[in-house]
């Protein structure tokens, strides 16, 4: 349920970028959301859809792009994607690796609604 | 840029890469971590620890994994050699903070009403009410969880997970993120290995190493003879290896041996 805390925070950042640029509406939000960031994206979207209301993403829409697990093993250097719980090194069994995708958290884009042209 | 490791991450964390004009708007590029807030705000904890040689240490696990009776034995075991501040984080009441000062050690009651975690503004609140200038080593008993204290830094130098061995052995599997982000893995409540068929440490030491990280795990026992001598040893090399700030200390203080 941690979720909704992410949520506000993103919702908070893409509220600055929309006001730095004088902007009114944000139209589409593009994230990433890797299986290790410990947010799920499903309940992350459901939190979307309540905290959006009365702001300037208010119809905006949130797309949530995933990553693939992806480790490198420190012993072999073998570079190799797999699941969550399953992060040592399949190729020599080595225990120690380091994670290069699959822990994003990140905000990638965001589409902007300029204000309306003065007559 | 490298769009995989997110190496064009500024250091502010926080600018637009690209602005573009379409027909219908502007789209903005961004690269900014989403809890950029909050880890901004632990790095700010983590100079208020290191400024006063506080070694700061983030105990996680689920309800009930017996986090506040360790850190019960572990101040009575510590008594007169290290000197022990404790944040307490929970959803309501204050009995742990209450616990945790009948020992005699500064104890601050975070309650998160219905958050399931504390995260770095929280934590920043309670240091202020805490003496940090007189104490070595800073306990925050995370609020018990596995799932949602794993995603936010708080300023700690060191991750701790208890894993009770009343719970499943497989409990690393599944919950790969914070049993990763451990330094150290304690097997809580071990003295009752003898009477639970279920638990095996083998198979919890397997789904353990499975993570790609050699952290160590450790056996203890906190209730009626505890036995605690591994986490003790563990915390004074921790406590040797750190080599803390102490930028509010006066150089000349040093010199004079006061």
């Amino acid at each position: 349920m941690h979720e909704l805390s992410v949520c506000l925070a993103l919702l908070r950042q893409v509220a600055q970028i929309a006001e730095g640029r004088g902007l009114v509406a944000i139209e589409r939000i593009t994230i990433e959301v890797g299986p290790l960031s410990g947010v799920e994206p499903t309940l992350l979207a459901g939190a979307f859809s309540i905290a959006r209301a009365g702001g300037c993403a208010a119809q905006a829409v949130l797309v949530i792009e995933s990553t693939a697990v992806t480790i490198d093993c420190v012993s072999c250097g073998e570079r190799s994607q797999t699941v969550p719980n399953r992060l040592s090194c399949s190729v020599c069994g080595g225990v120690i690796t380091r994670i290069v995708a699959g822990d994003e958290l990140r905000l990638r884009r965001v589409e902007l609604t300029p204000p309306p042209a003065l007559s | 840029m490298c769009t995989t490791c997110g190496c064009a991450i500024t250091p502010s964390g926080n600018q637009a890469l690209e602005s573009r004009p379409t027909p219908a708007g502007v789209v903005v590029d961004v690269l900014q971590d989403l809890l950029g807030a909050n880890d901004r705000v632990a790095a700010h904890n983590r100079d208020h620890f290191d400024g006063h040689g506080v070694l700061t240490i983030n105990l996680m696990s689920s309800p009930g994994a017996g986090k506040t009776a360790l850190l019960e034995a572990t101040i009575v075991a510590l008594r007169g050699r290290y000197r022990i501040g404790v944040i307490e984080g929970d959803l309501e009441t204050d009995n742990d903070a209450a616990r945790i000062r009948a020992h005699g050690v500064p104890a601050i009651q975070i309650t998160t009403g219905t958050a399931c975690h504390l995260d770095a503004h929280l934590v920043h609140r309670a240091l202020h009410e805490l003496p940090l200038a007189g104490l070595d080593l800073l306990f925050i008993e995370n609020v018990g969880n596995l799932v949602c204290p794993a995603s936010f830094d708080l300023g700690q130098h060191r991750n701790v997970t208890l894993l009770s061995v009343t719970e499943g052995d497989d409990k690393p599997a599944k919950y790969p993120v914070i049993f990763r982000a451990s330094d150290l893995v304690v097997l809580s409540k071990a003295d009752l290995l003898g009477v639970l068929e279920d638990f095996d440490p083998e198979r919890a030491a397997a789904a353990l190493r499975a993570l790609g990280r050699d952290t160590p795990m450790i056996r203890t026992a906190a209730r009626r003879a505890p036995a605690i001598e591994s986490w003790l040893n563990w915390l004074e090399r921790e406590l040797r290896a750190w080599r803390p700030v102490r930028a509010h200390r006066p150089l000349i203080a040093a010199s004079l041996g006061a």
